[in-house]
């Protein structure tokens, strides 16, 4: 589909790996927060589905920390469904009979949008620490450059969870005439000190490792894989909820009757996040989660507004639809509460859902009933108020 | 969770009697926030008859998803607690029906009501009925009635009132009734223009619409039955 779009001055293509790719020329560089430039800027992404001829059934997802843009197709790198499967296809939610998705790779990631391990056109190696530090407001930037190129005025919906919803409000903030709806899900205003302290664990992690090198590992032909996979263990906990965990897990033995009196993974949650570590730093890139952790970090979006939330969504005309989950402890329900009440103190479309799971904060990427029809319920009003047409008529 | 506070017969008829005379007092195209929306009939009513700009409050999750998935606009919270967080002058009007007694502050409720809507509409069991006070003078026992159906160790309802009561509150708030109605058990509206003993004394559950301002002169005109 995009590529029937004109591609003025910039350079399509795709590949298997990264999807569809759009390199803009050096003149249309990302300025970042922190005062850096990222030129050329390169982003990935992928689309379902069929773009209108008013242009105005897009939705674009954004995803979470270590997501990226392959939503809804087999993953090229694990081999498994794209992480919002559940959520996007053809009579789904995020109905791709219906609506035009959008999903890209933020600034800073590591499946073909710019980010450290991309090459530095001024050294011809990977750019490693030399690339600036990205926020989640320099990602939305970079989205919107995107989503300029595709030649969409304006979003029926942007839609994301925990990173992901921090884009979304981003976007409803910086762009309010763009975003006819959005749905931050699992998400917080700001990012706690809490909140930090798990990433400042992770990041310290990764440098820890000797294999990380100052950043430069690519060089050097090796990677701090078993800092990686520590960081990832650590962040994995926090995705869970202590009484799911309890259920899965409890004390059980992995594959013995008996302790074994060693530091041997003798309990299958050892196991567990032992394979989830290891599982990650096959597909993620070790500078990559340096940077996007820290962007989550510096993400306070009433900062920008003056120390108000409600300053930033002031007079919006954006429908809202903001879920938390009763068991995520990540971005518990009382941040959604804060964002939904800057949102109705700034006279918003509303509607404010806590769902009840016991997924804890990953609830938002598997099969939960009630978040299905509360999103499905959402976006067919916002559609009707949209005047988009019915499923069967599209 | 709170149990339903409007029995469960009356909320599985097509069109509930309370919720047509409530609908008969806004006027169209206004923008309504109901508080304690319940599984969102009355917002539907109003979006589909007098197409208004409606939003909602409830406490049960379960009410909420049930809301959001139909479409409307609503989000999961308190009476008691989040009302203070509205931005004053925000909607036309502010509904409270059947919540009023389950609420701990309510004073406080209708305060924060009638500073974010200039009209509120509220309505409330009348714990003033006939059958309340015979209940409790005969038997000698805490009164149940098809209104007020749970017993006193479970009730929700927690600051039950009369008609009289209520218009006692108002007037100490310094508000106005602008249009109130007593409606017998089934919803329906009873006699027009009855004294205010009759209502106190036949109404089962009563519907006030007040307005915060300007002064106007007291008019007690029973709802339109539509």
């Amino acid at each position: 589909m995009a590529n029937a779009l004109p591609a003025i001055e910039t350079l399509s293509s795709s590949d298997p790996l990264n999807g569809r790719i759009v390199e803009f020329p050096l003149d249309r560089p990302l300025l970042t927060d922190g005062g850096g430039c990222v030129a050329p800027l390169t982003i990935a992404y992928q689309t379902y589905g069929e773009l209108n001829a008013q242009r105005s059934n897009a939705i674009l997802l954004c995803h979470a920390l270590t997501g990226d843009q392959h939503a809804a197709n087999v993953h090229p790198l694990t081999g498994k469904p794209g992480w919002w499967d559940v959520m996007v296809g053809p009579g789904k939610p995020f109905d791709t009979e219906r609506y035009f998705i959008v999903s890209s790779n933020v600034v800073g990631g590591c499946l073909g949008t710019s980010g450290p391990s991309s090459i530095n056109p001024t050294t011809g190696h990977a750019y490693g620490l030399d690339f600036p530090v990205v926020t989640i407001r320099d990602m939305v930037r970079a989205q919107a450059m995107l989503i300029d190129h595709l030649g969409i005025d304006q979003l029926f919906c942007v839609a994301g969870g925990s990173m992901g919803g921090m884009q979304v409000l981003q976007w409803a903030a910086s762009y309010p005439e763009r975003v006819f709806s959005a749905m931050p899900i699992a998400t917080a205003p700001k990012h706690s000190s809490q909140n930090i302290a798990f990433h400042e664990v992770g990041r310290q992690a990764v440098m820890a490792d000797p294999d990380w090198r100052g950043g430069r590992y690519l060089e050097q032909g090796v990677r701090p894989e078993k800092g990686l996979a520590v960081a990832r263990m650590a962040a994995h906990i926090t995705y869970l909820s202590e009484p799911a965990l309890q259920r899965k897990f409890g004390r059980k033995l992995q594959d013995r009757a008996a302790p074994t009196f060693s530091f041997d993974a003798d309990f299958q949650i050892e196991n567990y996040l032992r394979h989830q570590g290891m599982a990650f730093v096959d597909r993620f890139d070790a500078n990559s989660y340096l940077y996007v952790t820290r962007a989550c970090d510096y993400f306070d979006l009433a900062a920008d507004y003056g120390g108000s939330l409600a300053q930033a969504f002031k007079g919006t005309t954006t429908r809202f639809c903001v879920v938390s989950f009763n068991t995520d402890w990540l971005y518990p329900t009382s941040a959604s509460r804060a964002i939904v009440h800057a949102l109705n103190a700034g006279g918003a479309s509303v509607s404010f859902v806590e769902i009840d799971s016991d997924k804890g904060h990953d609830a938002f990427l598997v099969y939960e009933p009630d978040f299905i029809a509360t999103t499905r319920g959402f976006l067919e009003a916002a559609a009707a108020a949209r005047g988009l047409p019915r499923a069967e008529e599209a | 969770m709170n149990a339903p506070i409007f029995p469960q017969s009356a909320q599985e008829r097509p069109v509930r009697l309370d919720l047509a005379a409530v609908a008969a007092m806004v006027a169209p195209g206004s923008r309504v926030l109901d508080v304690g929306c319940g599984d969102g009939a009355l917002l539907k009513l109003l979006a589909e008859t007098k197409q208004v700009d409606g939003r909602g409050v409830e406490l049960s999750q379960r009410g909420v998803n049930d809301c959001v998935a139909k479409g409307l606009s609503v989000i999961q919270g308190d009476a008691d607690t989040d009302l203070r967080d509205y931005p004053t002058d925000g909607f036309d009007y502010v509904i409270l029906s059947q919540t009023l007694q389950a609420t701990h502050h309510p004073r406080q409720v209708l305060v924060d009501m009638l500073r974010i809507g200039r009209r509120a509409i509220v309505s409330f069991p009348n714990f003033g009925h006939w059958k309340v006070r015979l209940s409790l003078l005969a038997k000698g026992r805490m009164p149940q009635t098809t209104t007020l159906a749970h017993a006193w160790y479970d009730t929700p309802n927690i600051h039950l009132c009369t008609i009289r009561d209520f218009v006692d509150l108002v007037e100490a708030l310094g508000a106005h009734i602008e249009r109130g109605a007593a409606l017998d058990h089934a919803g329906a509206p009873i006699r027009v223009n009855a004294p205010w003993w009759v209502w106190n004394l036949f109404g089962a559950q009563a519907i006030f619409l007040l307005e915060r301002d300007p002064p106007k002169k007291i008019s007690l005109i029973a709802a339109k039955n539509t």
